[in-house]
């Protein structure tokens, strides 16, 4: 099993008519991603990439296609616009791939979607992939592979990194999902920790943090109580300077709050197995499994 | 993005939160006609720098005569001033602020950021003015104010009320806060503030309140829908080496070691410093090439790492994903042979397109050296500049 996207996914792309949005919906589909649609306002009723319909709105979109997911890669003045859109619209699931939304926007976004059923991933994240199933996102396809590790992180590459040694491994993945390294996301740690506690075929979960915020000690605490399965965990910028901004808007120690030693912590204490250096992902969740 | 204290105190009066009235002075020859113009029997002068702790190194002084302000500016003007947040090599000041001296009954701090707990706007407030909030929340976390404010509703009289209270004001002071947190909130939110630090926030004999002094972050993102805070930017007071790598949009931050890095991905770039140094080296930079590097992107990063003398040896760590491993190889050896690099180079790169990238590395007729998995690079390199 997996979660937040399989087979049973319906997907649009807003934004695809643009050549980001058009080239990766296009890699989606090849890994065999149900693509219903696409949304670019002022080109509805053409087709692009074989017969994918585009719309003018999501809503119109939702309608005719039935889609349950969309995948964001609208440029940043307009993605906070783009993902109320979706939200209004009724689209279950929201996978925001844009870098770099004005943090004011997205304390908007934040509030509005707290009274609707969709759920946000990112913004300023790979997206999800499910192996064998479906990806939703920015992610290499060729480097996954189907099975039971969950991985949930604030980084891209990394991730990639930590998929590459599984499946070097011969370990496969349930989901990966890329939650953002935005300062505001819409699924925490906490909330992907939740589905994948549940998720039967889940049996181990890799958690990838970085400096900044205190979203990886909420994560711990919630583990210690909650989670049942081996979760390995890893925080990037043990050497970052305080007060710098690491690539990341969200990876700032500010404030002496939000380094990785603090981190690392707080997560040893609640039970998860850490490790220091990151190539040591993949061999410490073989030995958890 | 930071501003000096004099830009924050001008978008604060455009908002009509009371500052006090000063003259910026680039020479000490005008000091004394700013002095005068402001009138009080006081003044002070004021270093403007952006890192903060500016009185602790004589960046702030008080002059009760026109003949004074000026020997201060002069002092102020053109040293290198060091606090406790520029670091050992300070700061050269070139600007000061002259602004009027008052009787001063209370100094509290407010303070207005983005919370990344709640996802809202918070509030700060606190009676301990003038000491580091930092220093406040560590030992005395009960004396902090926190106000979560809605963003449907914004600051209401009522939750100003509420920090006017817990904040113990009474009588005119109480009253002239109000709007003052009122419209400092609506100055975070029209200027898309990611931080506005008002400390001390003062209350003066004649029951002024008054932001004596300002700090203020603008969120970069937002920067695009202002095109007059763009031009507040001070390139002086950032890393010349950082201020070249933001005109080629690569993410670059200087550090004090001598492995000079390139990576793609913020976290991945802040995981090969965490392994560089695990291994026994220490990296010289954070280098964040990003997603869509291309060729040329690759030679400017070069470019941009070789200028720190300091590096010793260079570490590309790359999971290629839209970025392919067959257009860093070339990028990488274009930039080799045109920056004449002497110094070894260690790639590790994985992912989309690895094994042309690993031939083109190899028909070169340079001297790669390729590490195996990052841990193997980070060994690599640290052994090479021994």
């Amino acid at each position: 099993m997996s979660i937040l996207v399989d087979e049973k996914t319906r997907l649009i792309t807003q934004g695809i008519t643009g050549r980001e949005g058009m080239f990766h919906t296009e890699q989606s589909m090849k890994y065999g991603t149900k693509v219903v649609g696409g949304v670019t306002p002022g080109k509805g009723g053409q087709t692009v990439i074989g017969n994918v319909p585009v719309f003018n709105t999501v809503a119109d979109a939702a309608k005719r296609t039935k889609a349950n997911a969309t995948m964001v890669f609208v440029p940043p003045p307009f993605a906070a616009d783009a993902i109320l859109e979706a939200a209004d619209a009724g689209i279950e699931l929201i996978i925001c791939i844009t870098e770099g939304i004005p943090v004011s926007d997205m304390v908007n976004v934040h509030k509005y979607l707290q009274g609707t059923n969709s759920r946000l991933v990112g913004p300023n994240c790979p997206g999800v992939i499910s192996p064998g199933k479906a990806k939703i996102g920015i992610m290499p396809a060729h480097i996954h592979k189907k099975g039971n590790v969950g991985i949930i992180s604030r980084s891209g590459t990394l991730t990639y990194e930590a998929v590459g040694q599984l499946t070097a491994l011969g370990i496969g993945q349930s989901t990966c999902v890329g939650i953002g390294g935005d300062p505001i996301i819409g699924s925490r740690f906490i909330d992907i920790l939740e589905l994948f506690q549940k998720d039967r075929g889940t049996k181990a979960i890799c958690m990838i943090g970085e400096i900044g915020g205190t979203a990886e000690d909420e994560a711990a605490y919630y583990i210690k109580k909650h989670v049942t399965k081996p979760v390995v965990g890893f925080i990037a910028g043990q050497t970052a300077p305080p007060g710098r901004r690491m690539g990341h808007a969200g990876a700032i120690i500010s404030g002496g709050q939000g380094t990785a030693e603090e981190k690392m912590k707080v997560m040893k204490r609640c039970g998860i197995k850490v490790v220091k250096s990151p190539a040591d992902l993949g061999k410490t969740i073989k030995k958890v499994l | 993005m930071k501003i000096h204290e004099y830009q924050a105190k001008e978008i604060l009066r455009k908002y009509n939160v009371p500052v006090p009235n000063g003259v910026l002075v680039s020479k000490k020859s005008e000091a004394p006609a700013a002095a005068k113009k402001l009138g009080t029997p006081v003044v002070v002068v004021k270093a403007q720098i952006h890192a903060g702790g500016r009185g602790k190194g004589g960046g702030v002084k008080l002059a009760k005569s026109p003949a004074e302000a000026e020997k201060h500016a002069g002092q102020i003007i053109g040293m290198t001033l060091v606090t406790p947040q520029t670091g050992p090599e300070g700061r050269l000041v070139k600007k000061v602020l002259i602004e009027e001296g008052m009787e001063i009954v209370k100094e509290l701090y407010m303070g207005i950021l983005v919370d990344r707990e709640t996802s809202r706007v918070l509030i700060m407030a606190s009676e301990a003015g003038g000491m580091e909030i930092e220093e406040v929340a560590a030992d005395t976390p009960e004396k902090i104010i926190k106000e979560v404010v809605d963003p449907v509703i914004g600051v209401q009289p009522y939750l100003a009320r509420k920090i006017a209270f817990a904040l113990n004001l009474e009588g005119a002071a109480l009253k002239a806060i109000i709007p003052f947190i009122i419209n400092l909130y609506d100055s975070f939110v029209k200027e898309d503030c990611s931080m506005l630090e008002i400390n001390p926030l003062v209350i003066t004999s004649d029951d002024r309140v008054l932001a004596l002094d300002a700090k203020v972050d603008i969120d970069d993102n937002a920067m695009y829908r202002h095109k007059e805070t763009q031009a507040l930017r001070d390139t002086d007071e950032e890393d010349p080496t950082e201020v070249e790598a933001s005109k080629f949009n690569l993410n670059y931050i200087k550090l004090d070691g001598n492995i000079g890095c390139m990576v793609n991905g913020a976290g991945l770039a802040m995981g090969t410093m965490d392994i560089i140094k695990l291994s026994g080296g220490e990296p010289a930079n954070f280098l964040d090439v990003g997603g869509g590097a291309d060729e040329e992107m690759i030679e400017n990063g070069f470019r941009i790492l070789i200028s720190d003398k300091s590096v010793k040896g260079i570490f590309i760590n790359i999971f290629g994903g839209i970025l392919r491993c067959d257009v860093l190889a070339r990028g990488v050896v274009a930039a080799t042979k045109k920056l004449h690099i002497k110094i070894p180079v260690v790639v590790r790169m994985e992912g989309t397109n690895m094994e042309e990238g690993h031939q083109i590395l190899k028909d070169s007729g340079l001297n790669f050296l390729i590490g195996d998995g990052m841990k193997d690079g980070a060994q690599k390199v640290v052994k090479a500049i021994k």
